[in-house]
Parts: structure tokens; C-alpha cells; sequence
């Protein structure tokens, strides 16, 4: 939306504030990701541009990889410094992260389509309820679930197990994986349905050859947000998880607590990655999924 | 289900009701009125019960008389060693009433005693009154904390303040982005987009990280202020580990959730509506506020409340940034939960907490509906 050509001057200048100020709000956006990405490389144990990496030309002295050394568990002397503890905590970590993240997401997953179809047909009853219901893990404040998934667990003994993790996980990610494949579910013809029935497929093999195919969009989306939101988590993790279920972010969070070190930024390097992948992936999808339903991009 | 056992947790006293069942029977038949401390029965029933009863349970016990009043668990450990000691050597006393109170002085205390009628009930409020910094005297009226002791108010306007300018900044700041995000040919804007949806999939804490990076002392915005001249060496600002950090980074990181909702409304409204009030002779100012405003109200509510929701529950970064001082409810609630152990309280604070959500939550559920919330 350019300025027309007859702007007055006081236009003019709202116009290009308005573009500068929108210009400030996206840079507060990404500039902290961006920053952390060259610190990762420094010598430095600390979390600082040091003198030697903003020196010009380049000096690569300043540069180096031993904190992504050290992350990976290579303890060797050039990695090692006083300040950082080098362990292969972080390693042990991205492991539990990923199986906890990738059993809550499959579960996950199956429930939410499951409860999605289910909300979807037009006769449910108490149709706001349940939808209410199901949603509510995302907008109460985690640590409040957190808090009261922590006492219930308690009880029935699944505090420190690998199970009342992903248990906690699976009813955080479900809200997600509901949404997304309810949206899908929108534009989704239910006389196929009844075609796929009337032709003699039972139940289950509608879902799988007629419903699934169509919907997969919606059902990738929502589990990459369940594996995000499982693999984030945070809150949960540090009240119900030992040390055996030691995850990523509770390994930067004790880092963040206590060693500050240059560790952790690569671990964010890295996480940063992770979600640029993840957002191109679910921005792919969703293309793909207009395109299906013909809604074409204007 | 979880949340509702919390609930029940919050006004669940029974644990001490347990341990010491019948000294509270009898307990309950003293008249204040009429003795000055409680009847020999009542100092029979609580030595027979510390002689007797489980070591772990009296511990738990003792742990909760210490909420009510302070010195109740020193008082109960010497006077059970003391115990111990005589049933071992088979001495019963003559009256138990002057030996306890041989025993520690504190026992002819009339204010212990009184505190004791805090637990005597298996349901009670004192968590809730706790959690607003307020607490019994000896005559089950609720008065203030003592001065020191008064956090929690404090706490709860702390964190409403917090939440109220977040949601102010991230309006301030989204309002515009979602205006030209909405108004630039799809190409540009789903470039942009980008620039919103990054930090919305990327991991909390790395943001939380990136933000203690950015603004610490010798940090990037700083550095950055030095280099340009704009501040000296050693004049350089205090930006983390106070309420400014908390307030930068929860923007930062709530921003998203703002433009989202903004963007979706913004994206329906016809450019047509501005261009017919400009004919209708309107200056472009007042076309913007009487017609292009109005239409955006909608998203401006549901991010409001969204942003304010979610601020108002935030833990993980104002315990990060935020310091001594920053700390907001959650971060009591996760205190309680894992260092004190005060699960009575942590549960009321939760259960105010969840009160306070639901209001929002339903005022959301009237202003947008639950099903409008989107995704990316």
C-alpha cells in the first residue's frame, strides 16, 4: 500500500514513521535470536561479543567451536574451562527430549484427530462443553496445571517417571493437534463419507483410505505443534521429571540458574534451527492444504 | 481432574486431624471461658499421641502448626524426646498437665493453645487468608500479617501491574505491524510474516536466554549504546534482573500472540471503508478513528485478553530475568510447590489464580468465542 502520488508532506512523514516504527517492532522481534548465533562461536566463557570477534578484519583467534565440543560431550583440554562443566548432560537431555517429545506427540496426536472428528459431526451434543474442556490446558497458566497435574500425580505415584511426563505432555499438546485438524476439518465434505460407506468400506477403512488422505495436513501441523509444545516444555518437566528424565530445557534452565555459560547458546543455536525447519515445514503444509480445498492465495 | 484435586488441597487439613484425633476431641470440649488453659484430659490424650504415634506423620504434622504459629514444632520435638525418654524408663506421670508444662513452660502458654483451634477442622480457609496476607489472632478473627510477613498482596498487584503494561506495550507495538501486515500485497507480508512467527515457534527459554544476552551489563544494547557514545563505560544501564527486563522480555515474548489475532480481523476489513470516509470529506485521522478503529476491536480484545492471560501466569521468565525483585505469582506458586512444600498454599494461590483466569476466560468466551483461536 504505497502512498499515492498527491500525499501531503504531514502524510508523507506519518507514513515513513509508521514504516520505520514497524521496521523497529520486527528488528525487537528476531534481533535477540540473532544474536545469540555468533556468541555461540566465541572463545569467550563468557556471554559476551568480545573485543576480538568485533574486530575488523576478522580475527580467528576469537572464533571457535568448543562450546559445540563441549555440548556434545567432548570433554578434551582445549574445551574444558574452569567456569563451564563439561558432562554429557546435554546429550542425555536432547535424547529425553526427543523420546518424550515423540511418544506425546503420537499419542497426542491420535487423540486429538479422534476428538476432532468426533466434535466435528454436526449432531454432538454438549459440543461447547467438551470443546471448552479440551482446550482449557492451554489457556490456564501452566504453572497452575502444572501445580495440580504435580498433586494428582502424586497420588497415583507417577511423579519422577518417565510416564507422568509424557502423561502431563500428551494432555498439554492434545489442545493443539484438536485445533489444527478441526480447521482442516472445515472444508471437509462429509458426502465422501457417506460415498466411501455406500461403496461398502466400513469405518475404519473410510478413516484411512478416504478421511486420513485429506486431512493429513491438519494432522502433520498439529503434531509439529505438539512436538513443540512437548519438546519446549518447560514448567512440567521441572516439577514432575528426576533427573533420569532430565529434557532440554530443563537442562538450560539449571544452566541458566546457575552456570551461565556460553553452553547454552549453542543449545539455542541449535533450538532456533529446529524451529526454522519446523515453521517452513507447517508453512508448506499449509499451502498445500489450501490448494487441496481450491482456495487459492490472492 | 488434576485441578480439581488441587482444589480439594487447598482446604485440606485432614492430615493433622490423623495424628492427633483424639486430643482435638477432647480439645474441642475445653471451655475458654471458663479455664485459663485446657483440661488435664487434653494434655493426657497429646502425650499418649507423641508417644505413641508415627514419627513421619508427627513431622508432617508439625510442619503444618507451624503455619499457624511459629515455635510449634520446636516445642512438639522436645517435648516428644522428653517422652520418648520417659516411657522408656516406665515412668507414668501423676499429672500430665504439670509435667508437660515442667517439660517446656510453653506448654502453660494459653496462645498455643489457642492457635491449635486452626486445625482442629479436616476443611479450612487459612490457606486462602494466607494467600492475601492475612491470618487468625486467638479468636478466629482474620487480621493482617505481621509487617514483614505481608508478600503476597503486594505480589498479587506486582503481577497485575506487569500483566496490564505488557498488554499495553504489545498493543502499542502489534497494533501498527498488524495494520501493514494486513495492508501489503501477500508476497511482502508472508515475507514478513516470518518475522512474527519465528520467535512464536521458538523455544522459551532460548528467548529468555537471547533476552539476559541482550540486555545485561555488558551485554548487546549495551555495548551497542557505549560504542555510539550515548553512554559512558562505566554509566552503563541495569537492564536485567529487574522489573524493566521482565517487562522487555515478556513483550518480546507475548508480541506474537498480539499480531496473530490482530492480523486475522485486520485482514477482513475492506480497504474500501477508509477510502469512502476520506470522500465523505473525513481527514484521514478522524477516518481511523471512526471507522477503521472500531472495526479492529475484536482483535484488539481477544489479543488483549490473550496477552493478559497469559502474562498474568507467566513463570519461567520473570524467575529468569526478573531477580530478587521480579518475582511474580507463579514464581511463589512454584516456590511453595517445591522448596516449602506449603502445598495448602500453593494450592490456594493456584486456586486464586485459576479464579481470576476463569473471569478473563469468560469474558473471552463472550467477546470471541473459544473456537476463533488461531494458530499460525
Amino acid at each position: 500500500m504505497a502512498l499515492p502520488s498527491y500525499a501531503s508532506p504531514v502524510q508523507k512523514t506519518y507514513y515513513y514513521f509508521y514504516l520505520f516504527f514497524c521496521g523497529v517492532v520486527f528488528f525487537f522481534l528476531v534481533a535477540p535470536l540473532i544474536a545469540i548465533v555468533p556468541i555461540s562461536f566465541s572463545v569467550s566463557p563468557f556471554m559476551v561479543f568480545t573485543d576480538g570477534m568485533l574486530a575488523w578484519p576478522p580475527d580467528p583467534e576469537a572464533w571457535s567451536l568448543r562450546w559445540y565440543k563441549n555440548m556434545i560431550g567432548d570433554c578434551s583440554a582445549d574445551v574444558v574451562s574452569s567456569t563451564v562443566p563439561c558432562s554429557n548432560k546435554w546429550m542425555v537431555g536432547t535424547l529425553n527430549s526427543f523420546f518424550i517429545g515423540i511418544v506425546a506427540t503420537v499419542i497426542a496426536t491420535s487423540l486429538g484427530t479422534l476428538a476432532a472428528l468426533g466434535l466435528s459431526r454436526p449432531h454432538m451434543p454438549f459440543k461447547g462443553i467438551i470443546m471448552a474442556i479440551l482446550i482449557s490446558p492451554m489457556i490456564v497458566p501452566l504453572i497452575i496445571t502444572a501445580a495440580g497435574m504435580f498433586f494428582f500425580y502424586a497420588r497415583i505415584n507417577l511423579v519422577y517417571t518417565f510416564t507422568g511426563v509424557i502423561l502431563a505432555h500428551v494432555a498439554l499438546a492434545t489442545p493443539f493437534v484438536v485445533i489444527t485438524v478441526t480447521a482442516t476439518l472445515v472444508g471437509f465434505d462429509m458426502n465422501m463419507v457417506k460415498a466411501a460407506q455406500s461403496l461398502g468400506a466400513r469405518p475404519v477403512k473410510t478413516f484411512f483410505r478416504v478421511i486420513m488422505p485429506l486431512i493429513l495436513p491438519g494432522i502433520i501441523s498439529g503434531a509439529l505443534f505438539a512436538f513443540i509444545t512437548s519438546f519446549d516444555e518447560v514448567v512440567i518437566v521441572m516439577f514432575m521429571a528426576s533427573l533420569d528424565q532430565l529434557t532440554i530445557p530443563k537442562q538450560m534452565w539449571a544452566g541458566i540458574r546457575q552456570e551461565i555459560s556460553p553452553v547454552i547458546l549453542c543449545m539455542a543455536t541449535c533450538l532456533v534451527a529446529l524451529s526454522i525447519f519446523l515453521l517452513t515445514t507447517v508453512e508448506l503444509l499449509r499451502r498445500r492444504s489450501e490448494r487441496l480445498r481450491g482456495i487459492k492465495p490472492r | 481432574m488434576p485441578i480439581g484435586d488441587m482444589l480439594l488441597r487447598s482446604v485440606d487439613d485432614s492430615q493433622i486431624n490423623t495424628v492427633f484425633p483424639r486430643t482435638f476431641e477432647e480439645y474441642n470440649k475445653w471451655n475458654r471461658d471458663v479455664e485459663e488453659l485446657p483440661p488435664e484430659e487434653v494434655y493426657r490424650t497429646l502425650f499418649e499421641e507423641l508417644a505413641t504415634g508415627e514419627k513421619i506423620q508427627i513431622g508432617r504434622a508439625l510442619t503444618r502448626m507451624n503455619y499457624s504459629k511459629s515455635g510449634w514444632k520446636s516445642l512438639i520435638k522436645k517435648t516428644s524426646r522428653e517422652i520418648k525418654k520417659m516411657t522408656k524408663k516406665g515412668i507414668v506421670p501423676e499429672s500430665y498437665k504439670e509435667t508437660l508444662i515442667e517439660i517446656n513452660n510453653d506448654w502453660g502458654d494459653p496462645t498455643f493453645w489457642y492457635s491449635m483451634a486452626q486445625m482442629v477442622n479436616k476443611q479450612t480457609p487459612i490457606y486462602y487468608w494466607n494467600a492475601i496476607d492475612r491470618t487468625y489472632d486467638q479468636n478466629q478473627n482474620v487480621i493482617m500479617q505481621d509487617e514483614k510477613r505481608r508478600i503476597y498482596v503486594q505480589t498479587w498487584f506486582k503481577t497485575l501491574k506487569v500483566s496490564v503494561y505488557v498488554t499495553f506495550f504489545c498493543l502499542v507495538l502489534g497494533f501498527p505491524v498488524a495494520h501493514l501486515l494486513a495492508n501489503l500485497p501477500l508476497r511482502y507480508s508472508n515475507l514478513l510474516m516470518i518475522f512474527v512467527l519465528l520467535p512464536f515457534w521458538t523455544s522459551l527459554l532460548v528467548r529468555t536466554t537471547a533476552w539476559i544476552v541482550m540486555l545485561q551489563q555488558k551485554g548487546v544494547i549495551n555495548g551497542v549504546l557505549v560504542w555510539l557514545g550515548i553512554l559512558s563505560d562505566d554509566g552503563r544501564l541495569q537492564m536485567v534482573y529487574n522489573e524493566t527486563g521482565t517487562l522487555i522480555a515478556m513483550t518480546q515474548i507475548l508480541l506474537p500472540f498480539m499480531i496473530l489475532p490482530l492480523y486475522s480481523v485486520m485482514k477482513v476489513i475492506p480497504k474500501s471503508h477508509m477510502r469512502a470516509a476520506q470522500n465523505l470529506g473525513a481527514k484521514p485521522a478522524m477516518a481511523f478513528w471512526r471507522v477503521y478503529l472500531p472495526q479492529t476491536i475484536p482483535g484488539m480484545s481477544a489479543g488483549g485478553l490473550l496477552v493478559f492471560v497469559l502474562a498474568i501466569g507467566y513463570f519461567i521468565t520473570p524467575e529468569l530475568v526478573g531477580g530478587k525483585d521480579g518475582k511474580l505469582i507463579g514464581s511463589w506458586i512454584a516456590f511453595h510447590l517445591k522448596t516449602t512444600l506449603n502445598w495448602g498454599l500453593c494450592a490456594a494461590l493456584g486456586a486464586i489464580l485459576l479464579a481470576v483466569m476463569l473471569v478473563f476466560y469468560w469474558l473471552y468466551n463472550k467477546i470471541v468465542g473459544i473456537d476463533n483461536i488461531k494458530l499460525g
